[in-house]
């Protein structure tokens, strides 16, 4: 009995994912390789060989890598920054950037829409600076997914950076500049590679986040500019095609654990170099 | 980093800039005269917000929001911490699966899991929106209970529950003697996590709507499509209100706890 009772703890816990997760999504991602009376991959290249799909794949893709690219490169030198100071403000600078997460990502799509917007507040901006004649066209737009994506997930880079940083010793950048490199250098050279795991880790979690977040890519990219989960959503809930949205839901989840596993394995490797 | 590096101190500033500008310029519009979001905003006024509070359809959205979210993170909860128990102090053959298994969660986009719940809870078994929503919102909140009840139980020493059980009491007397006040904190901060996550879920939940069945984040989203005006702006100051009220009370209980 004492052996066993590790399962009885476990057991709420698998029934649960294993009921209404594992089941559902095996329930819907089967019956996508069978069809014509045998196995078939035929929901699958139609899918992808429609040049309308294909977009909405290679887009989804796109949004998702540049959106943690940009994550990257803006948390880098402010999570440096933070990461350098006394531990008191470190606490409120990071409460301060996770803010946001708390409201929902349809409220703070709705800001970028007035922002962005044709009568919105950048374009008014532009307008009365005589920067530009007419309003741009900047909202329902690719562009405005990737920025109401930036916007969503910075502030998860922004977390994920700062604990790998805290454990970069002011000793170890002191022997960087004392050998002669300026700052800019040892940033680029000590302070990035040894910042690595952490960068792994939120362009994990920002990818895997764009590329299923919801709102923001009906709210700010429009009808135009579907990505994966609107499609999925449209296919599922308005058309009424079940079959092609099992499929949708199939390459996505293949697509995120593809995605997540490449960058894992990429972290595993750097992990053993460091070790 | 003796000498003041200016270009750092830019980037803090722009960053946390782009950060606060959008929260900031929502607060403002909310309290406009004018029915259309504007900036500078025109004049003063709470009508936005007393739009929000007579509009049934948020007041509906908002309770359901709130139990469902407040069940699903209970139920996270119970399931997590036990599992989270076994993970960490037993070993035992296929422990890496299970592991995998229950933060699985993650790594299936939600959009999915809302789609593969819709066709097995709504379709298949034919039960009730509101049964799928809490079960779907337990799963998704369920790895907040692992990974952060999991690491609180791990950073306590396990020298301590086998003293408590040398000592003559049963596992399950050391569990909530021992154990369960030990990690009051990371109990406390799972469930604030959870509960915050859950009640502002829009990607499985918008699958998982019926007749008078809408959770808020979705009967904001659809509000948008048909009124551009300021009541969302009252409403969203409203929730960061309660966020923020959420996150004091946390805060002080994580503190109480240690």
């Amino acid at each position: 009995m004492k052996k066993k009772s590790h399962w009885l703890l476990l057991l709420p816990g698998l029934l649960l994912i294993l009921l209404f997760l594992v089941l559902p999504i095996l329930r819907i991602v089967v019956p996508t390789f069978f069809g014509d009376g045998g196995l078939t991959l035929k929901g699958y290249t139609d899918f992808l060989g429609d040049s309308f799909y294909q977009k909405i794949f290679l887009r989804t893709i796109r949004v998702a890598l540049v959106t943690s690219l940009i994550c990257v490169v803006l948390a880098l030198p402010v999570a440096f920054y933070i990461s350098r100071m006394k531990s008191s403000r470190k606490g409120i600078m990071i409460a301060l950037a996770t803010f946001p997460l708390l409201t929902n990502t349809v409220v703070r799509a709705f800001a970028w829409i007035a922002i962005l917007g044709r009568e919105g507040i950048l374009n008014n901006l532009l307008m009365k600076l005589g920067l530009v004649e007419e309003p741009l066209k900047l909202l329902y737009t690719e562009g405005a997914i990737v920025v109401g994506s930036v916007y969503l997930f910075l502030p998860i880079m922004l977390t994920s950076l700062v604990g790998v940083m805290e454990n970069i010793s002011d000793e170890t950048l002191e022997a960087a500049q004392s050998l002669g490199a300026n700052r800019f250098v040892s940033f680029l050279k000590v302070v990035v590679p040894l910042s690595m795991p952490g960068v792994i880790v939120g362009s994990v979690l920002v990818f895997a986040g764009t590329a299923s977040a919801y709102s923001t890519p009906l709210m700010l990219g429009g009808n135009k500019n579907m990505m994966m989960s609107t499609l999925i959503y449209q296919q599922a809930m308005l058309l009424d095609n079940w079959t092609r949205a099992s499929v949708i839901a199939t390459v996505m989840i293949v697509t995120s654990y593809l995605v997540v596993g490449a960058l894992n394995t990429i972290a595993d490797k750097l992990g053993e170099k460091s070790a | 980093m003796k000498r003041k590096n200016y270009f750092l101190l830019f980037m803090v500033v722009l960053v946390y800039f782009f950060i606060f500008a959008p929260l900031i310029l929502i607060a403002l519009t909310s309290f406009t005269t004018e029915s259309y979001i504007s900036f500078p905003p025109v004049g003063f006024s709470l009508k936005w917000y007393e739009n929000v509070f007579s509009n049934q359809t948020f007041i509906d959205a908002f309770q359901l929001s709130f139990l469902i979210s407040t069940a699903a993170t209970v139920i996270a909860l119970l399931v997590g911490i036990p599992g989270a128990y076994a993970l960490s102090r037993y070993n035992f053959k296929g422990k890496k699966l299970i592991k995998d298994l229950f933060f699985s969660p993650n790594m299936v986009p939600q959009v999915v899991c809302g789609f593969a719940l819709f066709t097995f809870i709504i379709v298949r078994l034919r039960l009730s929106v509101r049964v799928a929503l809490l079960v779907g919102l337990a799963i998704s909140v369920v790895t907040y209970a692992f990974r952060i009840v999991g690491a609180s139980i791990e950073s306590l020493d396990y020298a301590i529950e086998e003293a408590g059980m040398s000592l003559g009491a049963s596992r399950l007397t050391v569990f909530f003697k021992i154990v369960l006040p030990n990690i009051s904190s990371g109990i406390v901060s799972a469930f604030l996590l959870a509960f915050i996550n859950a009640f502002n879920n829009v990607p499985l939940t918008i699958f998982l709507s019926g007749p008078g069945v809408t959770t808020l984040p979705v009967a904001m989203m659809s509000y948008i499509e048909y009124n551009y005006d300021p009541t969302v702006s009252a409403l969203s100051v409203l929730l960061m209100i309660m966020s923020f009220a959420i996150m004091l009370v946390t805060e002080k209980l994580v503190k109480v706890g240690k």
